[in-house]
Parts: C-alpha cells; structure tokens; sequence
C-alpha cells in the first residue's frame, strides 16, 4: 500500500454508476476493515481531478454517453495512467471495462480508449442480458465467476491480456471468453456489484492492493448461500 | 361510435367479465385486447368527446392517477384504469368499462406515453419523474426522456403538468426553441413534488455537461437549463396553489411523498378547471390503490403493504413506513425486472434499529447487501413464518412488484 490507510477511488460515480456499482467500493472497505486495515473511499466526480497515490481505482458501468465522456475525461486527466504505472490496482466493470481497452463504440461511433488493457471493443449482433459464469484463469487461484451481464458490446482481446474466464453461461466477451486481466489491472462484464457475488475476486484485488499474501477467511454464509442459489439457477435454465 | 368499434367495446367487456369471473385477475388486459384485435383503432374511437388526462412516469404514477380520478370526480364521472394497467390494453379496458364519461384520468406507463397520446389526443398530460427502473430491459433514462420530448412536441396544443425537481423531465416538457412563428411553445404548469433520488440525472441531457444542486435548485453548468419556478408546491402538510393560496392537505395514504402526488393531482384537476378547495376534501376519501397502503389484520398484527420496485421508490417507501417491524421481500422474476444489482442503488441504513426480516425468491441477494449495510436481519421462507416472527403490532412490508403481489394475495387480493 502507499501509505497505512487502503486508499479506494471510485471513478465518477455520476456518469459511470448504473446498475448498483456503489457496492464494489463498499464490498472491498468493509472486507478490508474486516481484516484490520484502515480504510479511506474517495468518489471522484467527472469535473475533480483524479488522485493518483490511491491503492484501488474501481470504474463501473454506464449508458453510451457517459461511457464516452468518462473515457474523454480520463485520458485528458491522465491520473489513472500514471496511477497504473505506479502499481495501483484497477477493477473496470461494463462500460468501465470497454473503456480501459484500445476503442470501444458508444452511440454507433468509435471512441479511444484509455490503452490500459490490449483489447477492443465493437457492437455485437444482439444485446446480452442474462445470468454470467465462467471458469477463472487457474492462475488466479478463485472460484467460478458468477454475475449478470447487460451489454450490446462484443470485446477482443489482444495477446498483451488474459481472458478472466472461460464462459459456462452467457456471453461474456464473445460467448468463449470473459473479462481480462494483466498484472494487477482486471476488467468483467459481470455488471454492477460484482464482488457482492464473487468475494474470492474482491479478496484478490485487496491480496494485489495490499501485498499480502493471505488474508484471514471471513463469514461468507450469505454471499455462499446466493453463490449456491445462482448456479442452481443456471444449470436449471440450461436443462 | 363506429359500428365495429361499439362492437369491439362491447367483446372487450364481456371478455374483462368473464376473466374476473373464471378469478384470473381483474380482466382489463384481456379484456382490452380482445377489444384491439377486433378495432385497432378502439382506444381513439373511445377517447373521442372525453376531456383525457394522461398521468405518466417511473414512480408514482398509479397513487397519483387514483387521486387526480378522485379530484375530477368533483365535476363528474371519470373513467380510470385504477387496477395499475397502464399500457393501451388497460386503457381501452378502462375507457369501455366505463362507458360515457365526460373525463378520463389515465396511468401511461412510461414507454407507452407517445403512443397513447397519438391515440387519445389528450387534454393534459402530467410527467413525475424519470430514474432507473428494470434497466434490463427497459430504456435508458435519457433515451425515455427524448421520446416523451418528441410526442410533446407533435402536440403543442397539449398542457402539460410536469415536475420542475427532475432535471429529465423538465428538459423533456420544453421542447428544443424554435424560431417558427407559428408553433406555440406548450403551456407547461410546474409543480414541486421533491425528487430524493439524484443519480439518474447529473448529467444534461440537453448539453452532456455537469447538473449542480444547491438545495432545491438544480441548473445545468454548461446551458440555460435550469429548474424553472413551481407553482404548485407541497409547504408544511398541505399545498399551496399558483394564486399562493394553501391548502391543507388530510390524506390516509402515507408519508411525505404522497402530499406530493396529492399537489400534482391538484394540479391536473385544475387543468379541468377544478378549484382545489373542492378536490381536497376527495383526495382524504382514499385509502388504499391497488393493494398499496392497504391495512390488514392477520394474527394480531397490522399487516400494511408497500410497493418499491426500484431505487427511487425505495427511499420514498422508507418514508412512508413506519418505526416498526419490517419484511423486505425481493423477487427477481419478468415483471420485476430479472437484475438485482440495484439493491446497492439503495440505501437502506434507514432502516437499522428496526426488526427486519427477508423473504422472497432473491432473498440472498438482499441478505448481501444489508451485509454490507450494517443492517442486521432475519430470513424468514414464507410470509406467515414473518407473521409469527414479529410482536403484535404493526408489521410493514416492503416489497417488489411480484413479491407484492404473492402476498397480496396471501391476504386474499386486498384492494
């Protein structure tokens, strides 16, 4: 970490906060303070400045417009990037996923992206709204991916990523693939609070985040409990 | 009336009646179907010689539909879709049912707006709010409030009742300027009825630049628009008219929220030329909409049912109920809407020191969240197991809408 307290931005949560994003932010503090450490949650609005000593930058998702003037305001901003270049940990969500690749389109037009990850990101033939899951790379270490995804967008990947995940139902990326990740930079189409379901992958951000190794287990009952109901939900609409 | 459309009228409500009879709900889907299918054009030739308002929005819309129908009632017979449906099936339903009325006071859902003001060529049209709601499948906010500027703006000659707290919906009643003599700009009445969800609208829909807030006030940083003046507005349990003068306003429904829609149906009733001191006293006459707000004495608890079906009407719900117990039940199924991520949309701090319990087909979801929350519950499976779970009393219920209905029905279709 870069000082004693966990520092965590949410970026601009009034343009890119659609579908419940706020419970990243408050997922990873309160599993955070759970474990000890101190923790700050700054949400830095489109017209701030962006900080760039904070540990964790969470962006999330968003309609057409605000997705292309969130990406607008990043890359005149330029704290994310240097951020990045000092080892901060991003998780992007949706929109905020599309937004850290090459380009992505919003409103049938072609936008650049912030060049944090090695992938694009183009229309697809229909929108996919539904239940996500999908194996996480073994490397990482988690449990299966569980989410719900609403995106029209279709994302390809570059050989500079990894996917997050084969898919086992939805479509993810492309139907095959889900997400992408390189070092400590990490993007789904798991929409809106994606760790509320997947607090192995909350867990992982703060291991990056932190630097520790291992991090006492918590009382997962409920997100267990709901892990457990959306697989049976899952395999049950496949049958 | 067109021969085929009398015809049409008349299968539409034997239809409806036989539906209610054989118990599958209320009939006005069906029933206006059936009557569409053998008159397309049934919903205009049944608007036709009615003086028409329109009430249309995410929330609020059937508690304030159900007062504004009881404040035109001081003039005469209104037709109303008072069961909540709202799209032109109920409509024509409603209209057939009903036979002549000189007035009609119709809920539009949102996405249908543009539509139903084609066929029914409106008197007044009344605009409450835009947030987000089923975003699975349901238009993005902005993308609503374009199509209901671009209907508003093919009929100017229509007045138009619109809520000067919601940036959205004061850029979709003021059409774009126009430098063309011979259109009229629409005659727009604004009322003030709060606005306590903020998320969907801090962006302009006009320019894309930042919306500040100070207080009430609300203007773009970047265009002229701004919250324009209200004339009607909610001041200390009552309202307060465009002449200054107010009104106290008695209701049995509860909370804050509904003075609101009590204004803004004061507002619409006077677009007919009703005077407020007449409507008032009607508005205190309603005691339950379609289920909501409804009472129920099971076990010795007061059972009382409220509608929350996203993140606004949440924080409007969590006004209303009381300091008591409380069931929160979730489902997730079509007409809810198959996405739960709004629960972290909702604040549901408001609700620490009380009883709460969870039940419904997504209960765990809710259980996550309140987690993270701070706000300690108890899952119970059914809604008698909450029943028994609770001290005599009151007990709340706060539910979406199928959760809503599965224990509306629990409580044998209370009205």
């Amino acid at each position: 970490m870069s000082t004693e307290t966990l520092r965590i931005v949410w970026i601009y949560p009034d343009l890119l906060s659609t579908y419940g994003d706020r419970g990243n932010a408050l997922i990873l503090a309160r599993r955070a303070k759970q474990r000890g450490f101190p923790v700050e949650v700054l949400e830095v609005r489109s017209d701030q400045r962006l900080p760039t000593t904070a540990d964790i930058y969470l962006i999330g998702g968003g309609e057409d417009g605000p997705q292309a003037l969130g990406a607008q305001r990043l890359l005149a901003d330029g704290g994310l990037h240097r951020a990045v270049a000092q080892g901060s940990v991003v998780f992007g969500v949706c929109a905020g996923y599309q937004l850290l690749g090459t380009s992505f389109f919003a409103k049938g037009t072609q936008y650049q992206g912030l060049e944090l990850l090695d992938l694009s990101s183009d229309r697809g033939p229909s929108r996919a709204v539904g239940e996500l899951a999908g194996d996480i790379d073994a490397r990482l270490g988690l449990p299966p991916l569980t989410g719900f995804e609403n995106h029209g967008g279709r994302t390809h990947l570059g050989p500079g990523v990894s996917p997050l995940a084969r898919v086992t139902a939805g479509v993810g990326n492309d139907g095959a693939t889900e997400g992408a990740w390189r070092g400590k930079l990490l993007g789904t189409y798991s929409h809106g609070p994606a760790l509320a379901r997947n607090p192995a992958l909350a867990d992982l951000l703060l291991r990056w985040a932190t630097g520790a190794q291992h991090l006492p287990p918590l009382d997962d009952t409920w997100a267990d409990r709901l892990r457990a109901e959306r697989r049976t939900a899952v395999a049950t609409a496949r049958a | 009336m067109p021969l085929r459309a009398k015809v049409a009228s008349s299968v539409s409500r034997t239809a409806a009646a036989l539906s209610r009879a054989a118990g599958r709900g209320d009939g006005s889907v069906i029933g206006g179907w059936i009557g569409l299918k053998i008159d397309p054009e049934l919903l205009a030739h049944l608007s036709a010689g009615r003086a028409i308002a329109l009430i249309s929005g995410t929330n609020g819309k059937t508690t304030t539909t159900r007062l504004a129908a009881a404040a035109v009632g001081v003039l005469g017979r209104v037709a109303t879709n008072s069961f909540g449906a709202n799209m032109p099936t109920g409509h024509t339903s409603a209209l057939a049912k009903a036979g002549s009325t000189p007035y009609a006071v119709l809920e539009v859902d949102e996405h249908y707006l543009a539509q139903v003001i084609e066929a029914t060529d409106p008197h007044v049209v009344a605009l409450l709010n835009l947030s987000r709601d089923q975003l699975d499948r349901a238009k993005e906010v902005a993308m609503m409030a374009q199509l209901w500027r671009a209907a508003l703006a093919r009929h100017p000659d229509i007045r138009v009742v619109a809520n000067a707290d919601d940036p959205m919906v004061v850029w979709a009643a003021t059409p774009p300027a126009t430098h063309d003599q011979r259109i009229t700009p629409p005659h727009v009445t604004w009322f003030s009825a709060g606005q306590r969800w903020h998320d969907d609208s801090w962006v302009c829909p006009e320019c894309g630049s930042t919306i500040q807030r100070s207080g009430e006030q609300w203007w773009c940083t970047g265009c002229p628009l701004r919250r324009p003046e209200p004339q009607w507005t909610v001041d200390d349990e009552g309202v307060l008219d465009p002449t200054g003068a107010w009104y106290k306003v008695k209701l049995q429904l509860p909370g804050k929220v509904n003075v609101g829609n009590a204004a803004t149906a004061l507002a619409v009733a006077a677009e007919f030329g009703v005077r407020p001191f007449d409507a008032v006293p009607r508005l205190g006459d309603v005691t339950s909409v379609a289920g909501r707000y409804a009472q129920v004495v099971r076990e010795g608890r007061t059972v009382r049912l409220l509608l929350a079906k996203n993140p606004a009407s949440w924080l409007e719900a969590f006004d209303m109920a009381d300091e008591a117990p409380t069931l929160l039940s979730i489902n997730a199924r079509d007409p809810d809407g198959l996405d739960t991520s709004w629960l972290f949309d909702v604040d549901f701090a408001p609700l620490r020191g009380r009883l709460v319990l969870i039940t419904g087909d997504r209960a765990y979801d809710l259980a996550v969240r309140l987690e993270v929350n701070d706000v300690p519950f108890q899952y119970v499976r059914t809604f008698d197991e909450a029943v028994r779970a609770v001290p005599p009393g009151r007990l709340e219920v706060i539910a979406n809408y199928t959760a809503f209905q599965d224990i509306r029905a629990e409580l044998d279709r209370v009205n």
